[in-house]
C-alpha cells in the first residue's frame, strides 16, 4: 500500500498515495478521488459500467491499471458538463425512459458520447455494435435506442 | 394503443394534460442524478473512518468443517475483526419462510459458496488477503446434486429440516378422462440469474452506544430484511434502522438476506462504520438464483384441439437452503394450465433441497418453468389437431369467471383472447435482405453464416401471471401523504429497484391532489412495511396505499374547505389543480385552500385474502392474474446452431396504463431476460460445483442480441385493483421464452425441450 | 518502485532484463481480470502503455510485408489500411470482446497471453507470422507456430519483450469466422481463418487445441484446384479441419460441438473465398 502516483482528471491533476499496486483505475476513481460516477458490475470489461475516456478512447475503467494511467487524460462522466447541467446525451436519456435502476447508465452515456463524436449519423446497427459492450439489464434496450436516435435527431435539426 | 419500436416510439400519453399525473409519460424524479453518475447505490456509500468488510466462502458444495483457525487472519496489519457462527449473537439461521439458513456455516457447508467467516479491515485488498490466512480443515462430503434422489428418499438428510422442502398435488375433475389427442413431453429448464448490474452492497453504521445499527442496504423489502437481521443481532428491531441505498436492479435477487447481518454485524464488533460489496463472482455465490426444473406434462385434447385434462409432474431444484421454494412451487403447479381452460387435472409437484446453490425468486416466479412447458404442449396439441398456434390458443382461451385447476374463479379481467388476436395483427418483420449486413445475421460480426444459411421461424407463447402473494399471506403495504401548503410529501418503505415507483407515487398524488409539487421521503423503515418489491405487486399494492394515504387527506382537505366556504364537502371535487364545487360555483386552487394547513395522513392497502391449498391443491390462494401474449420470430442457423431474435411482438394485459412509458419499459426489459433465458443466460452447475461465475461466460443480452418489440398494451379496467391497474412486471418475461423456442422449433423442424437452447441442440 | 512506466524501447528491454519476473501490461484486458478476480497478485508490473515505438505500424509496398506493434489497439486493425492489407485480421479484431476492449486491447496482449481462444491468432497462424522480441541481448524472430508452445504458454523469456508481429500482406482472398453464443462481446468456441495466399491456401484454427491449429491435409486438398469449390469439396475441407483439431469439453461449448463447428467455419470460408461475383 505504498504507491504514490499523480492522475489527470478531468482536467485536474489528483494525487493518490499509499494506493495498492493492483487497484484499478475504477477503485480509485471511486475509492480515492471521490468520483463514483463510473460503476464497477463486472471487474472484466464485460458490462461498461465503467466506462470513461483515456486519450480519448472509451475503455473499462475496471481494466486500466491506475498507476500505469498516469501522463494521460482521463475523463468521466462527472466531467461531461461542468456546469452542472444535463448534455444532451443525459437529456435523452431521462425523456426517452432509458432508464430504469440506472447503474449501467453512466458508462452507456459516456459510450454514446464516444459513438456520435466519432460519427455523428450512425446507422441503427453502427449504433448496436457501439454500445455491444455495455450490458443493461433492465431496459431490453429499447429506449435506450430511442435516446440516441432523438440526440441524432436533435443535432441534425441544430446543425440546420 | 402503445407500440414500441426500435425506429418509431409512440408511448402516447394518456393524461390529456401536460401534467404528470396518472396516464401521463411522467419522467422519474431520479433520472437526472442517474445520468450524471450521482446517484448514490448502495456501492457508493461512504462513511469517515470505514472500514471494509470480506466474506470467506465454502469451496465445497457438501463438506464437515473439521476446524477453522482464525488466527492468522487477526495478525494481518489493517484487519480489525473476524467473525464466525461463533460471534453470531441471536439465532443463528434466517429465512423468508423457513429459518433454515445460516449467517455463517457451522458444522458443516451445503453449498458451494456458503459463507463461513468475515473480516472487517481498512482496504479491500487487505480482507482478501485475511481471507486467504484463514485456515479451515475440511472433510469433503458426498453431495446430494440430483432432485430425483431427494425426492426418492435415497440420500440421508443433508438439512435438519430434511431433503423435500414442500411436496403439492393437485386433483380436480374426472382424474380419468381422456381424450382423441394425447401429447406429452419432458420440459427441462437450467438455473438462470436474476443478474442485476450492481451488485450486492451495504454501509453499516453502528450507534455510539454501540447498542443499535443503521443500513444503507441495496433491498427489495426493507422491513423484510429488518426482521430477520434484528433476530441474528439479538436487537429490538426499532435498533435496526435500515434505509435503501440505491438499488442497482433486484429482478427477486435481493428478497433473501446476503450481506445484510454480515455488515452488520462486523460493525457492531469493530464499532465502526463498514462497507461490503460483492464483487460479480461473488455475487453469483451471494444470492439465490431461479429454479432450474424438469416437468413433465401429458394434455388430454379432443380431436379439435380443446383441452380435456391436464396431467404434470414438477420438480423445482431448490438447492441447499429453503428461501421461497415452496412459494415457487405452488405458483409452477397451480399455473400448470397456462391461460386456457382445463376442467380436469392430475398435478404432482416437489421442491426439494439438494447440495446444488439456493434458489429463491426470479421475475416470473415458478410461473416462467410452468410456462415453458405448456406451452410446448399447445404447439403439440395444435399440430396433432392440424391447427396453427394461434387457433388452438385461441379455442382453449381462458375468460372471466372460468375455474382453475384449483377450484378458484377468475374474477380478474382476462382478455386473454384480445392478446392474442391484438398481438397476431401486429406487422410480422421484412425479409432478411438478400445481402445482409452480417450484423442482422445469427453469429453477427462473427461471420459465421451466409444469407443462405439462414432459416426463419414464427412461434408463439401466451401465459398467466398471479400477482401478489398467495396462500393467505397479508401482504400490505403502507404510504404517509402530507399536505401542507400545496405541497404534498409522501413518505413509504417501497424498494424502489428501477421500476419506477417514484415516478408513480407522485402521479398519484397529483392526480388525487391537485397539486404539482410532490416530494418523496427517504425511504426507510420509519414507516411502515411497503412488503416486497416483487410479484408484480407494488402498483397495485403500494400503489393503492399512495392512492389511500392520498384520498384520507383529500377528504379532510374537503372537510376544511367545506367549513372555510360553507359548501358540503361531499359536493367537492379536484379539477386539475383546484378545489372545485360540483354543484357550485366555488373553484379554489389546492395550493390556497391548503395554505397554513398541514394535514398528515397514513393508509394501509391490503388485498382481499386468500387461503391456502388443501391436500388436493384446491382453495383460493391467488388475488389476482394478469396475461400476455407473446409472438417471436427467429433466424437461425441450423447447421451452426445459432439463433438471432429478430422480433417479438406482444400485447399485453395492464389493466390501465399510469405510466405508458414506464411499462413499455418494463416489456422490452423483461422480453430480454426471457430472451436471455432461451437462448444464453445458464449457471452451469456440475456436480454442485458452479462453473462460469462471471460475465464473461455467464452471458447476457446485449445490444446486438435484442430484438425489435413491438408492443400493444391492452387496457381494461381492473375493477378488483385500487389503480385499475395489474402490475407488469413479472409478464413479459415468461411466455416470451417459449415462444423464441417454438420460432426455433419452426425453423429447423425439430423439437426442442430445454431452456437454454443450446448450438449443439440445435444442430445435432 | 513496483510499476514501470518506460518511456522507450531501450529503456523497456532494460527494465524487462533487470525486472524478469515483472507482468508486462499491454492493453491490460487480460492481466486486470486475473487481478480483479484476486488470481494473480502484482508485485511489479512493466507497463508498456507510453513506448511509442511499440504502437505503430508499417505496410512495407517493396517487401509486401505488414508489421504491426505489439502495442497496437485491435480498433486501429478494423479499419483503414490495416484492415485492406489483412482482411481477416480486421475481421478477428472486430470480433474481439467489446469496443471498449477493442480500443485497449492488443495484439501483443493476444501473444503474450497465447490462450487458445485469442481472437487474432488464428489470424497469425494462417499467414505465418513472424512474431518479434528484444531484450538486451538482442532482437528475437520466430514463426507464430514456434512462439505458441500451449495454452497460456509461449516461447517468450522473462527478459523479453514481444515488439511486434510481421506477416506478409494479402494476396488472395482471405476470412475469419468465429463462433460464439452470442452475437456480440463473446469469447471463442470455434473459430478459423482461411487465407487463400498466391504460395497456397492456409486454414488456422482456434479454440479448438492447445495451440491454434494449421490444417495441412486440408490446406492439400485444395491447394491445386483453382476456381468454385462445390458442396462436397467444402464438406470434405471441413471434414479434414475437424479431423485435425482436438478441442475439449469445457463450460463453453462440448469437444463435439467445436468439432462440428470449425468443420462449418471452414466449409463455408472456402466457399466465400472461392464463390465468384
Amino acid at each position: 500500500m505504498n504507491e504514490h502516483y499523480t492522475l489527470r482528471v478531468n482536467g485536474v491533476e489528483r494525487d493518490v498515495c499509499d494506493s495498492w499496486i493492483g487497484e484499478s483505475l475504477l477503485y480509485v476513481l471511486r475509492e480515492r478521488l471521490d468520483l463514483p460516477g463510473a460503476k464497477g458490475a463486472c471487474e472484466q470489461g464485460e458490462c461498461g459500467s465503467c466506462t470513461v475516456f483515456v486519450d480519448g478512447a472509451a475503455v473499462c475503467s475496471c481494466l486500466v491499471l491506475a498507476a500505469s494511467a498516469v501522463d494521460a487524460e482521463i475523463a468521466t462522466v462527472e466531467g461531461l458538463n461542468p456546469d452542472g447541467t444535463l448534455t444532451d446525451v443525459q437529456e435523452a436519456f431521462v425523456r426517452e425512459g432509458a432508464v430504469q435502476c440506472g447503474f449501467c447508465t453512466p458508462g452507456l452515456v459516456m459510450a454514446v458520447h464516444h459513438l456520435l463524436d466519432a460519427e455523428p449519423e450512425p446507422s441503427d446497427l453502427q449504433v448496436k455494435e457501439a454500445l455491444s459492450g455495455n450490458i443493461c439489464r433492465c431496459t431490453g434496450y429499447g429506449r435506450i435506442f430511442a435516446a440516441v436516435d432523438a440526440v441524432i435527431a436533435r443535432r441534425r435539426d441544430a446543425a440546420r | 394503443m402503445s407500440r414500441s419500436t426500435i425506429d418509431t416510439v409512440r408511448t402516447d400519453d394518456r393524461s390529456g394534460t401536460s401534467r404528470e399525473v396518472l396516464g401521463a409519460n411522467a419522467l422519474r424524479p431520479d433520472g437526472a442524478a442517474k445520468v450524471k453518475g450521482e446517484f448514490a447505490f448502495s456501492s457508493d456509500m461512504w462513511a469517515q473512518n470505514m472500514l471494509w468488510g470480506g466474506t470467506l466462502r465454502s469451496p465445497h458444495p457438501r463438506a464437515r468443517i473439521v476446524s477453522i483457525d482464525v488466527s492468522a487472519a487477526w495478525r494481518i496489519a489493517g484487519v480489525e475483526t473476524v467473525v464466525t457462527a461463533d460471534d453470531v449473537p441471536g439465532q443463528l439461521t434466517y429465512g423468508l419462510i423457513s429459518e433454515d439458513q445460516p449467517v455463517f456455516a457451522r458444522g458443516e457447508v451445503r453449498y458451494m459458496g456458503e459463507p463461513i467467516a468475515a473480516v472487517a479491515a481498512d482496504h479491500p485488498e487487505t480482507c482478501r488477503r485475511a481471507l486467504a490466512a484463514i485456515a479451515v480443515e475440511w472433510e469433503v462430503l458426498p453431495a446430494l446434486v440430483d432432485p430425483e434422489t431427494a425426492i426418492a428418499g435415497g440420500f440421508d438428510p443433508i438439512h435438519p429440516d430434511g431433503n423435500v422442502i414442500r411436496h403439492q398435488r393437485i386433483i380436480r375433475g374426472d382424474t380419468s378422462a381422456t381424450g382423441a389427442i394425447v401429447v406429452e413431453g419432458t420440459y427441462e429448464l437450467g438455473m438462470q440469474d436474476q443478474a442485476f448490474l450492481g451488485t450486492e452492497a451495504a454501509l453499516a453504521v453502528p450507534d455510539h452506544d454501540g447498542g443499535g445499527v443503521e443500513v444503507y442496504i441495496a433491498t427489495q423489502w426493507l422491513h423484510e430484511d429488518r426482521k430477520q437481521m434484528a433476530k441474528c443481532l439479538a436487537l429490538p428491531e426499532d435498533k435496526v434502522r435500515l434505509v435503501l441505498g440505491g438499488v442497482g436492479g433486484a429482478f427477486g435477487a435481493r428478497e433473501d438476506i446476503s450481506l445484510q447481518v454480515h455488515t452488520a454485524l462486523l460493525a457492531l464488533r469493530t464499532g465502526r462504520p463498514v462497507k461490503m460489496q460483492y464483487g460479480r463472482e461473488e455475487s453469483f455465490f451471494g444470492h439465490v438464483h431461479r429454479h432450474p426444473a424438469t416437468i413433465w406434462m401429458r394434455h388430454h385434447a379432443t380431436d379439435s384441439g380443446e383441452i380435456v385434462k391436464i396431467e404434470a409432474r414438477f420438480v423445482f431444484d431448490g438447492g441447499a437452503y429453503a428461501s421461497t421454494s415452496s412459494a415457487v412451487l405452488i405458483n409452477g403447479v397451480t399455473h400448470a394450465q397456462g391461460p386456457y381452460r382445463c376442467d380436469n387435472a392430475v398435478v404432482d409437484g416437489w421442491a426439494v433441497r439438494t447440495n446444488n446453490p439456493p434458489c429463491g425468486a426470479m421475475r416470473g416466479f415458478g410461473v416462467v418453468q410452468a410456462c415453458f412447458a405448456h406451452e410446448g404442449q399447445m404447439d403439440k396439441i395444435a399440430a396433432a389437431a392440424g391447427l396453427d398456434p394461434v387457433e388452438v390458443r385461441l379455442r382453449n382461451a381462458m375468460r372471466t369467471g372460468d375455474r382453475l385447476i384449483t377450484g378458484q374463479v377468475v374474477e380478474s379481467v382476462a382478455p386473454v383472447e384480445r392478446c392474442i388476436r391484438e398481438t397476431a395483427a401486429l406487422p410480422m418483420p421484412s425479409p432478411l435482405p438478400d445481402r445482409p449486413d452480417a450484423l442482422l445475421m445469427p453469429g453477427g460480426s462473427g461471420l459465421t453464416a451466409d444469407r443462405h444459411h439462414i432459416r426463419r421461424g414464427v412461434g408463439w407463447g401466451v401465459s398467466i401471471k398471479n400477482i401478489m402473494y398467495s396462500e393467505g399471506f397479508d401482504d400490505f403495504s403502507t404510504a404517509r401523504c402530507v399536505l401542507a401548503d400545496g405541497v404534498v410529501t409522501l413518505k413509504f418503505a417501497t424498494s424502489e429497484v428501477g421500476q419506477g415507483f417514484v415516478t408513480l407515487a407522485p402521479q398519484i398524488a397529483r392526480s388525487v391532489l391537485g397539486v404539482d409539487d410532490v416530494v418523496l421521503d427517504t425511504i426507510d423503515t420509519g414507516v411502515g412495511s411497503a412488503g416486497s418489491t416483487s410479484a408484480s405487486r407494488q402498483t397495485w399494492m403500494s400503489g393503492g396505499a399512495v392512492d389511500g394515504a392520498c384520498r384520507l387527506v383529500r377528504e379532510r382537505l374537503f372537510e376544511h374547505v367545506g367549513r372555510a366556504h360553507g359548501v358540503d364537502p361531499l359536493r367537492l371535487v379536484i379539477e386539475d389543480t383546484d378545489v372545485v364545487d360540483s354543484m357550485g360555483s366555488l373553484r379554489v386552487p389546492v395550493g390556497e385552500a391548503s395554505a397554513g394547513l398541514r394535514i398528515d395522513e397514513t393508509f394501509e392497502h391490503h388485498h382481499r385474502p386468500t387461503e391456502e391449498l388443501d391436500e388436493n391443491g384446491q382453495g383460493n390462494c391467488h388475488v389476482a392474474f394478469a396475461f400476455v401474449a407473446h409472438r417471436a420470430v427467429v433466424d437461425v442457423d441450423p447447421e451452426l446452431g445459432l439463433v438471432k431474435v429478430v422480433q417479438v411482438a406482444t400485447a399485453q394485459d395492464v389493466g390501465r396504463a399510469l405510466n405508458p412509458l414506464s411499462v413499455v419499459g418494463q416489456i422490452e426489459g423483461g422480453i430480454a431476460q426471457g430472451l436471455g433465458l432461451a437462448v444464453m443466460e445458464e449457471i452451469i452447475v456440475d456436480n454442485g460445483r458452479v462453473r462460469n461465475p462471471s460475465f464473461t461466460d455467464y452471458l447476457l443480452p446485449t445490444a446486438l442480441d435484442a430484438p425489435e418489440v413491438i408492443a400493444t398494451l391492452v387496457e381494461e379496467h381492473e375493477p378488483q385493483a385500487p389503480l385499475g391497474a395489474k402490475g407488469v412486471g413479472e409478464p413479459p418475461c415468461i411466455s416470451v421464452t417459449p415462444a423464441i423456442v417454438a420460432a426455433i422449433r419452426d425453423a429447423i423442424g425439430r423439437d426442442l425441450a430445454r431452456v437454454p437452447v443450446r448450438p449443439q441442440d440445435i444442430c445435432f | 518502485m513496483p510499476v514501470l512506466i518506460p518511456r522507450s524501447l531501450d529503456v523497456a528491454v532494460e527494465m524487462a532484463s533487470s525486472h524478469p519476473d515483472a507482468h508486462i501490461l499491454a492493453g491490460g484486458t487480460d492481466l486486470m481480470v486475473e487481478v480483479n478476480f484476486n488470481h494473480r497478485k502484482p508485485e511489479t508490473v512493466l507497463a508498456l502503455r507510453h513506448v511509442d515505438e511499440l504502437r505503430g505500424w508499417t505496410i512495407d509496398a517493396a517487401t509486401r510485408t505488414v508489421h504491426i506493434g505489439s502495442a497496437v489497439p485491435f480498433s486501429e486493425m478494423e479499419h483503414g489500411a490495416l484492415s485492406e492489407a489483412l482482411p481477416a485480421l480486421a475481421e478477428a479484431a472486430r470480433t474481439v470482446g467489446s469496443p471498449q476492449i477493442r480500443a485497449a486491447g492488443t495484439i501483443g496482449g493476444n501473444l503474450g497471453t497465447c490462450s487458445p481462444a485469442g481472437d487474432s491468432l488464428p489470424v497469425l497462424a494462417a499467414m505465418e507470422a513472424t512474431v518479434h522480441l528484444r531484450s538486451t541481448s538482442g532482437e528475437r524472430a520466430m514463426p507464430f507456430a514456434e512462439f505458441m508452445t500451449g495454452p497460456k504458454r509461449n516461447a517468450r523469456r522473462g527478459d523479453e519483450i514481444i515488439t511486434g508481429v510481421s506477416m506478409p500482406i494479402a494476396d488472395g482472398w482471405q476470412g475469419y469466422a468465429k463462433v460464439g453464443v452470442r452475437n456480440a462481446m463473446v469469447i471463442s468456441v470455434a473459430s478459423a481463418c482461411l487465407a487463400l495466399q498466391s504460395t497456397g491456401p492456409r486454414l488456422a484454427l482456434g479454440s479448438v487445441g492447445p495451440v491454434i491449429i494449421r490444417c495441412h491435409d486440408a490446406e492439400a486438398l485444395v491447394a491445386d484446384r483453382p476456381g468454385a469449390v462445390d458442396a462436397a469439396l467444402a464438406a470434405e475441407f471441413g471434414r479434414l479441419a475437424a479431423a485435425a483439431s482436438s478441442p475439449i469439453d469445457d463450460h463453453r461449448s462440448t469437444a463435439a460441438y467445436r468439432r462440428h463447428a470449425v468443420s462449418v467455419l471452414a466449409g463455408r470460408l472456402l466457399q466465400r473465398g472461392t464463390a465468384r461475383p
